[in-house]
């Protein structure tokens, strides 16, 4: 059995889930074994059981435990294990984000197994290997995963989700048995900060300034051809840690990774740091007065021009464009 | 209060990257070495907590006798303790990077154990919740802000999109913490005199079979195909106008 663990928040899941599912499926195929998911957030969750079963899930356990509704790491990776100790399944995987590494390397650490985070390929065998993303993506690491049941997660942006139905289907509850203190790290409280147009995560269009856009003044040109194109601005490492942008705004090794439809990305060497940040995009247009910048070699767009007269013509030929 | 961070020597790579002959290593000849973003954070935290609230910090690396350089660095910093767990240089996983951790700690007695929230070579995002597991210690990870509320308690913000999810924590913990966190200080001249003079204790741990074995590394196919370019300056306009049409953006 392979075991997908599904992350929610509120009974609502990311690409990264269904990305992972279809990891998980053709893994179930190849080893010929049934694929399984565990809903064990909030109760709301189970109103993904069809979706699920549309990704090739023919078992799905739902916990119910309201107390699971809010982000508790240790108690999800005591359910996980029991579920373990319950189903032997072969191998557990979930999405690579911040909560479903976090999950596996508890899982992990509670029954002293390996995990292979950030994986982009796994082959099973007598010899359980994997394909798994080093320095944030720009190299490729083989592995070899020893300890049994098999854990990995599966790097973001990287396999597109592919649905294709189960046969059969059947739901269960699967009862947590938690104790107090698997509650030691639980998520308090959300605190939302003032919403800022489309997020990063999600725009279709990203508009990203680095050493080039010269101080945070020279965002509002960016800012005005996101807003023109419905997009998110972003930054580069030096462009958060010169206090241009906000941190979260970084796009990047050790910020944000986005995988817009277009990224516009201004006065930005392209330094490895910044490049794997984007690698999900799938058109990348660079804007960058010297015409040496690495990043011209890895973007399918090029303007050889300095960004503070190239966009504000542009933002003024779109304006033109619409009648504005 | 105690707090001990630790960090991890790396490459510090430009805008390319290029692998030894045999596929094992990154080659490293042309390049200086570093810690990670999140790790430069992780001891600015530390040096801060102390200014704050008094006692003293510890920095520990895993690695080759050259990591030695990453220690003095943070010692330069403010750190006044340096513990370097000297390897022969090869690949250690994480599980036995963590044991070789908390051998190393069991008999001190630290308040805090700071890391990066992942490595910047290896990525493998779990030292930090395996050394916080073995102690039996709570650990938050993805840290961007960290408040210490009194000497028993703290509490951990992590941003996620639309907000900051909060995280309340009894002491001693384990924290990884994120780039954001704060901007790094720069070792002043005084600094790297002072640092000189501190103590670093060389170690040499024992290394417990790995679970996940590194069998080679390979560049990433590139993905893209030829650019096109758009031309010069503003007299490029028109053409990314047309290229955004074509790409259903405009």
């Amino acid at each position: 059995m392979i075991v997908v663990w599904i992350e929610d928040q509120g009974g609502k899941v990311t690409d990264a889930v269904w990305e992972a599912l279809t990891m998980g499926r053709r893994l179930a195929q190849q080893m010929d074994q049934p694929l399984a998911a565990l809903l064990a957030g909030a109760p709301e969750a189970s109103g993904l059981t069809d979706q699920l079963k549309e990704y090739g899930v023919s078992r799905v356990w739902l916990t119910g435990d309201e107390r699971l509704a809010r982000w508790a790491p240790q108690a999800q990776a005591r359910v996980l294990a029991r579920l373990i100790e319950q189903e032997r399944p072969q191998v557990v995987l979930a999405a690579a984000t911040d909560r479903g590494n976090e999950l596996l390397a508890y899982l992990a650490a509670r029954l002293q197994l390996g995990l292979a985070t950030n994986c982009t390929e796994v082959h099973p065998g007598d010899d359980f290997t994997v394909t798994r993303l080093r320095w944030g993506g720009s190299l490729l690491e083989e592995a070899r995963l020893l300890s049994e049941p098999k854990l990995l997660t599966v790097a973001l942006h990287v396999n597109a989700p592919e649905p294709q139905p189960a046969e059969s289907f059947q739901i269960e509850q699967f009862v947590a048995q938690l104790e107090e203190r698997d509650f030691i790290i639980q998520m308090s409280k959300m605190e939302e900060s003032a919403h800022e147009g489309v997020s990063l995560a999600e725009a279709k269009v990203v508009v990203g300034g680095g050493r080039g856009v010269g101080n945070a003044e020279g965002f509002k040109s960016l800012e005005e051809l996101a807003q023109l194109l419905g997009g998110a601005v972003g930054g580069s490492r030096v462009a958060t840690n010169n206090g241009w942008r906000p941190h979260a705004d970084q796009i990047g090794q050790t910020g944000a990774q986005i995988a817009p439809e277009l990224y516009i990305a201004c006065g930005i060497s392209g330094a490895i740091q910044h490049v794997v940040g984007c690698k999900g995009a799938k058109n990348i247009l660079v804007i960058n007065k010297d015409p040496e910048a690495p990043f011209f070699a890895r973007a399918d767009y090029g303007v050889v021009g300095d960004l503070r007269e190239v966009i504000p013509a542009l933002v003024e030929a779109i304006r033109r464009e619409r009648g504005d | 209060m105690q707090v001990l961070v630790c960090i991890k020597r790396v490459p510090d790579t430009g805008a390319r990257l290029e692998l030894t002959a045999d596929g094992q290593e990154l080659d490293t000849r042309n390049l200086e070495f570093t810690v990670s973003p999140h790790e430069e954070c992780a001891v600015e935290e530390a040096i801060r907590l102390v200014e704050a609230q008094g006692g003293s910090a510890t920095v520990l690396s895993l690695g080759p006798e050259a990591a030695g350089e990453q220690i003095r660095e943070a010692l330069a910093k403010g750190i006044e303790r340096g513990i370097l767990l000297e390897t022969d240089g090869g690949e250690w996983d994480p599980a036995a990077t963590a044991t070789a951790i908390v051998s190393a700690i069991e008999d001190e007695a630290f308040d805090l154990v700071l890391f990066g929230n992942e490595s910047a070579d290896a990525g493998n995002y779990q030292v930090g919740v395996r050394v916080a597991q073995a102690l039996g210690w709570p650990c938050v990870t993805s840290v961007k802000q960290l408040e210490l509320e009194s000497a028993e308690r703290a509490l951990a913000k992590r941003e996620v999109p639309g907000g900051w999810e909060l995280y309340p924590l009894t002491l001693p913990a384990v924290v990884t913490v994120k780039e954001g966190i704060n901007s790094p200080r720069h070792p002043s001249l005084r600094g790297i005199m002072t640092a000189k003079k501190k103590e670093i204790v060389r170690l040499k741990p024992e290394k417990s079979a790995a679970q996940l074995v590194k069998l080679g590394l390979k560049k990433p196919p590139e993905g893209r195909g030829q650019i096109q370019m758009l031309g010069e300056g503003t007299a490029a306009v028109p053409q990314i106008v047309a290229a955004l049409k074509e790409l259903g953006v405009l």
